[in-house]
């Protein structure tokens, strides 16, 4: 298992590592939820340690005019603060790196089956739903009372579903009687994904992320940068055949889908037409078979 | 000598100074609450 195997699997364990929850038949409670996770991962999830940033701001969205008449000004600038300076430092790379929804689809890809690869332009959707179900909706379709919904968290999110609705279900019975459309809509567009994923690379994060869309804007000015190299390139294609995300690296380097997770440095890339700087620092290639 | 880029730097100070005002606005404890109650939207029911 590769270094990069491990530390997804680190962050896992650290942004659900409340364990107790089989016995306490609920979600963590403790403070260290003030942290938002750097990737996706539902804070209903009964083993989650952490906020999810999506989730908050869609809360902060939903709540903003009311806040506003009471002269508090939330507005999340603590979430997107936070997003921003991982992003000016890293770009996308949490989602190749710390994001449990990311790893979970890079496993269930690995189940054989025909590969398909996703049209590039339904790439451009994951905008749509971050513009629409994170911040205008929330903000915008209130009730009688001023309060809006988290659109994307009631409506879409798999991963919600997965972490938090149906283990939920299974320790809360109680739950189960007030189960309708909704839940069956989002299970519905959960087994999509499922089977989506076996067929395609990453086609949540690619398609549908809204934390990666809001990552993927500042892959071309983070302080960690993808360099290519064109009178090395061969144009063999073999980082975009390698590449989780489908990206073809070749056709210039810090796309917006472009994860950092090395894979075109470390085992696709035969030519050193690939390489990394940091801070304009160009970094030499990690040792082979590294990650 | 290379030119030093700015604008991860820009960037950077800009997002520092959001996460300090949204901490001073006390949007931390915001968080919390609502990341501690069981999220019907989020699995699905309400």
């Amino acid at each position: 298992m590769g270094l990069r195997r491990w530390i997804q699997a680190i962050a896992v364990f650290l942004t659900n590592a409340y364990w107790k929850f089989p016995f306490t038949r609920n979600i963590y409670q403790g403070d260290l939820k003030v942290i938002c996770a750097p990737g996706l991962n539902c804070y209903s999830c009964p083993a989650a340690t952490s906020a999810c940033p999506i989730g908050a701001l869609q809360n902060f969205m939903a709540t903003a005019r009311t806040n506003f008449e009471a002269a508090r000004y939330h507005v999340g600038l603590y979430v997107i603060g936070m997003l921003g300076l991982i992003g000016s430092l890293v770009g996308r790379m949490p989602c190749a790196w710390l994001c449990p929804f990311g790893l979970m689809q890079e496993l269930i890809h690995k189940t054989p089956s025909p590969k398909f690869e996703i049209p590039k332009f339904l790439t451009y959707f994951k905008y749509v739903l971050l513009g629409l179900f994170v911040l205008i909706l929330p903000f915008a379709a209130v009730d009688e009372f001023g309060y809006g919904v988290t659109w994307f968290c009631k409506y879409i999110c798999p991963a919600g579903t997965l972490e938090a609705g149906l283990p939920m279900m299974a320790l809360k019975p109680e739950l189960r009687d007030l189960i309708g459309w909704l839940f069956y809509n989002k299970v519905i567009i959960l087994m999509g994904f499922l089977l989506w994923m076996v067929l395609s690379r990453r086609p949540f994060c690619r398609v549908a992320c809204p934390l990666g869309a809001i990552y993927s804007f500042f892959n071309r000015y983070s302080v960690f940068r993808m360099i290519h190299d064109p009178d090395k390139c061969t144009h063999c294609q073999a980082c975009y055949l390698g590449c989780p995300m489908g990206v073809k690296f070749y056709e210039g380097p810090n796309q917006k889908d472009c994860i950092r997770c090395l894979k075109c440095l470390q085992q696709s890339c035969k030519f050193g037409a690939i390489s990394y700087e940091i801070g304009k620092v160009e970094t030499p290639q990690p040792a082979k078979n590294h990650l | 000598m290379e030119k030093t880029r700015t604008t991860p730097l820009v960037l950077m100070l800009v997002f520092s100074l959001l996460l300090v005002i949204g901490i001073n606005l006390d949007e931390v404890q915001v968080v919390l609450e609502k990341a501690t109650e069981i999220c019907l939207s989020c699995i699905g029911i309400g």
